[in-house]
């Protein structure tokens, strides 16, 4: 294959990465601007959605589809249930002081692994995508003609792999609108920016950073569930897409969610790009170290303006 | 001045440990020896977590410094044990510096955040180069190449006399520096940052010495356990082994100095004990974590504290 076509590929394979990266540091995004809490957890609870994803899909039967619908629903219902309880049983009684939680939120870590390797066991289990449609990608060609659009050999996608992107989109102007518009965004705001006035209007304060811790955990299962049927549900499956999320929030702008999003979709294309191209571990030493620096230099993020 | 009966509790403590070999059993003088070693990690954890305050979730960068820069040029250049060991502390003492002065520009979570992703990298870095490294697998460093002097290092009781001298060493050194005026200021950075600073104190300065002298004990407890049990693999620069010794730590007693050894001992038997019974082992990790944060932040040695209030 040519340059062109291959680099078309691996962008897409890019995109479809950042996507389900966008959906997960989002949550990690929104659990930090909320509550200040930083969440080590939280690629435990994508590791949950993939694995509920897995067991909801197999249970169901018929159509791979409906498997996938149903899992589509209970898996981030059933993370975000397992994250609000974790949030009233342990982080509230720290008083969010944000050290102590990174121990706790390491702990909370440990027990979900390894009670998913109890349960769950040690294999990669397959999920089957809901349709799997191949689609063939053009590409332009300088003829005598001129350009004409042709179908290299081998340059195809799954139709599934486009539903990923576009169901992120959706999800994530969902998110948006919610937050922006919404009376339950509005609460949300009040108790990131002050929660003592918050608490003095009314607003259940605990209520609301549980629903956060919820939510948070929820998208990450969110996007496990989407991204199962491409790759396979495991229970060491949470420490990259962690170490993702991190890179994207910091790269953001801690607690901003517009950047996060932004560089989620720049993390993860060029991820990709880079991954197929060069060695996968390079381009994470690489980013490790990069985010580490911008971490020290430059602590608001690249994007952010006010200091973390 | 530092109290008799500390100074008393410190030579019992190695006392008994020297006895010890003699009393039990060949399973639990070895399970002795490595806990020493993993102690000595866990004080050098101790000396920036429990006396400076400051939380890095990034030591296994240090162990591995030193555990690297004592395997490979054994492997690969065939060096005596002693030589290859100075490598291992020089090469835990740079890392620690370079990572301290970077890290440190960073306070808070930041800190912890930049801490873990400076590890990270170093475990990617392990293996990426996997030829020299072994990468997961790691390597084993031929009984051979483990003497020193002509004393054979792989031997129950020369193995397990290193790993008690190489601990009564830390001990002593921990327990003697945190009566010098240096770890007093470190004490006070804990305490209160400001208040030290605005005394004079050149806070950055003392945090940076705390990070070099735990990272480079740290690499101390690398080197050795790679001499003395023969293995380096990436697996000791993985998150989870940077976790370990805040584990050890809270569990035994953050600032204390025989806490280290408590909560390594105990944490140790628990993760052989449970290992046995089920595959999902760090389970006990998890679990004890979060009891810890929850009802215990003063770790056991923290307790005793209340009953001994002289205790170091």
């Amino acid at each position: 294959m040519e340059f062109g076509p291959y680099l078309m590929l691996a962008t897409l394979e890019g995109a479809v990465a950042a996507a389900v990266l966008a959906l997960t540091a989002v949550g990690l995004s929104l659990v930090f601007g909320v509550m200040r809490v930083v969440n080590v957890a939280h690629g435990e609870f994508y590791m949950v959605g993939a694995v509920l994803a897995w067991v909801v899909a197999t249970s169901v039967g018929g159509h791979p589809a409906v498997g996938f619908v149903a899992a589509l629903l209970v898996a981030p219902v059933v993370a975000g249930g397992i994250a609000a309880a974790a949030d009233y049983l342990v982080l509230k009684r720290l008083n969010y002081d944000p050290e102590t939680t990174i121990v706790a939120t390491i702990g909370i870590l440990y027990i979900i692994q390894q009670v998913t390797l109890m349960s769950f066991g040690p294999e990669a289990r397959p999920v089957e995508a809901p349709f799997d449609a191949r689609l063939a990608l053009p590409w332009v060609e300088h003829t005598e003609v001129g350009w004409q659009l042709y179908w290299p050999w081998g340059l195809s996608t799954t139709a599934y792999k486009l539903f990923v992107i576009g169901a992120a989109v959706v999800v994530l102007l969902g998110v948006w609108l919610v937050l922006a518009r919404t009376r339950l965004g509005m609460v949300l705001r009040a108790a990131q920016l002050d929660p003592e006035m918050a608490r003095a209007f009314g607003i259940d304060v605990d209520r609301v950073y549980a629903l956060v811790f919820g939510i948070g955990a929820g998208l990450a299962a969110l996007g496990a569930v989407l991204i199962v049927p491409i790759q396979q549900a495991h229970y060491l499956m949470g420490g990259d897409p962690l170490l993702l999320s991190f890179i994207v929030v910091i790269i953001g702008g801690l607690g901003s969610v517009a950047g996060t999003v932004v560089a989620a979709v720049l993390i993860g294309l060029s991820d990709g790009i880079i991954s197929m191209f060069f060695s996968p571990t390079l381009a994470k030493i690489i980013a490790t170290v990069l985010v580490a620096c911008v971490l020290v230099f430059r602590p608001q993020g690249l994007f952010g303006t006010r200091a973390a | 001045m530092s109290d008799p009966r500390a100074t008393a509790l410190h030579v019992g403590i190695v006392l008994a440990l020297a006895g010890a070999f003699f009393v039990l059993p060949e399973y639990h003088s070895g399970n002795l020896a490595r806990i020493m070693v993993l102690a000595v990690y866990a004080m050098g954890y101790n000396i920036l977590f429990g006396y400076t305050g400051l939380l890095s979730l990034g030591h296994a960068l240090f162990f591995a410094a030193g555990m690297y820069g004592l395997a490979l040029p054994i492997e690969h250049f065939g060096w005596a044990p002693i030589p290859a060991f100075a490598v291992g502390l020089v090469a835990a003492l740079a890392v620690s510096a370079a990572i301290g002065a970077l890290a440190l520009r960073t306070v808070g979570v930041a800190f912890m955040i930049v801490t873990l992703m400076f590890a990270q990298a170093g475990f990617l870095l392990a293996l990426y180069f996997g030829e020299w490294t072994g990468g997961d697998e790691g390597f084993a460093i031929p009984q051979a190449l483990r003497s020193v002097a002509g004393i054979d290092l792989t031997q129950g009781d020369t193995r397990y006399a290193s790993a008690l001298l190489l601990f009564a060493v830390c001990l002593f050194l921990t327990a003697r520096v945190v009566q010098t005026p240096f770890g007093r200021a470190l004490v006070a950075i804990r305490e209160n940052e400001e208040r030290a600073r605005m005394l004079g104190y050149d806070v950055t300065r003392l945090k940076l010495w705390a990070v070099v002298l735990s990272g480079t004990m740290a690499g101390a407890a690398g080197a050795a356990y790679a001499l003395l049990f023969g293995y380096a693999g990436a697996s000791f620069a993985a998150v989870h082994h940077s976790i370990l010794p805040l584990l050890w730590v809270l569990l035994g007693g953050a600032g204390t100095t025989i806490g280290p050894l408590i909560g390594t001992g105990f944490m140790f038997y628990l993760i052989d004990f449970s290992s046995e019974i089920t595959t999902a082992y760090m389970i006990v990790a998890g679990v004890a974590l979060v009891l810890l944060v929850l009802f215990a932040r003063t770790g056991i040695a923290g307790e005793l504290r209340r009953i001994w209030r002289w205790l170091p």
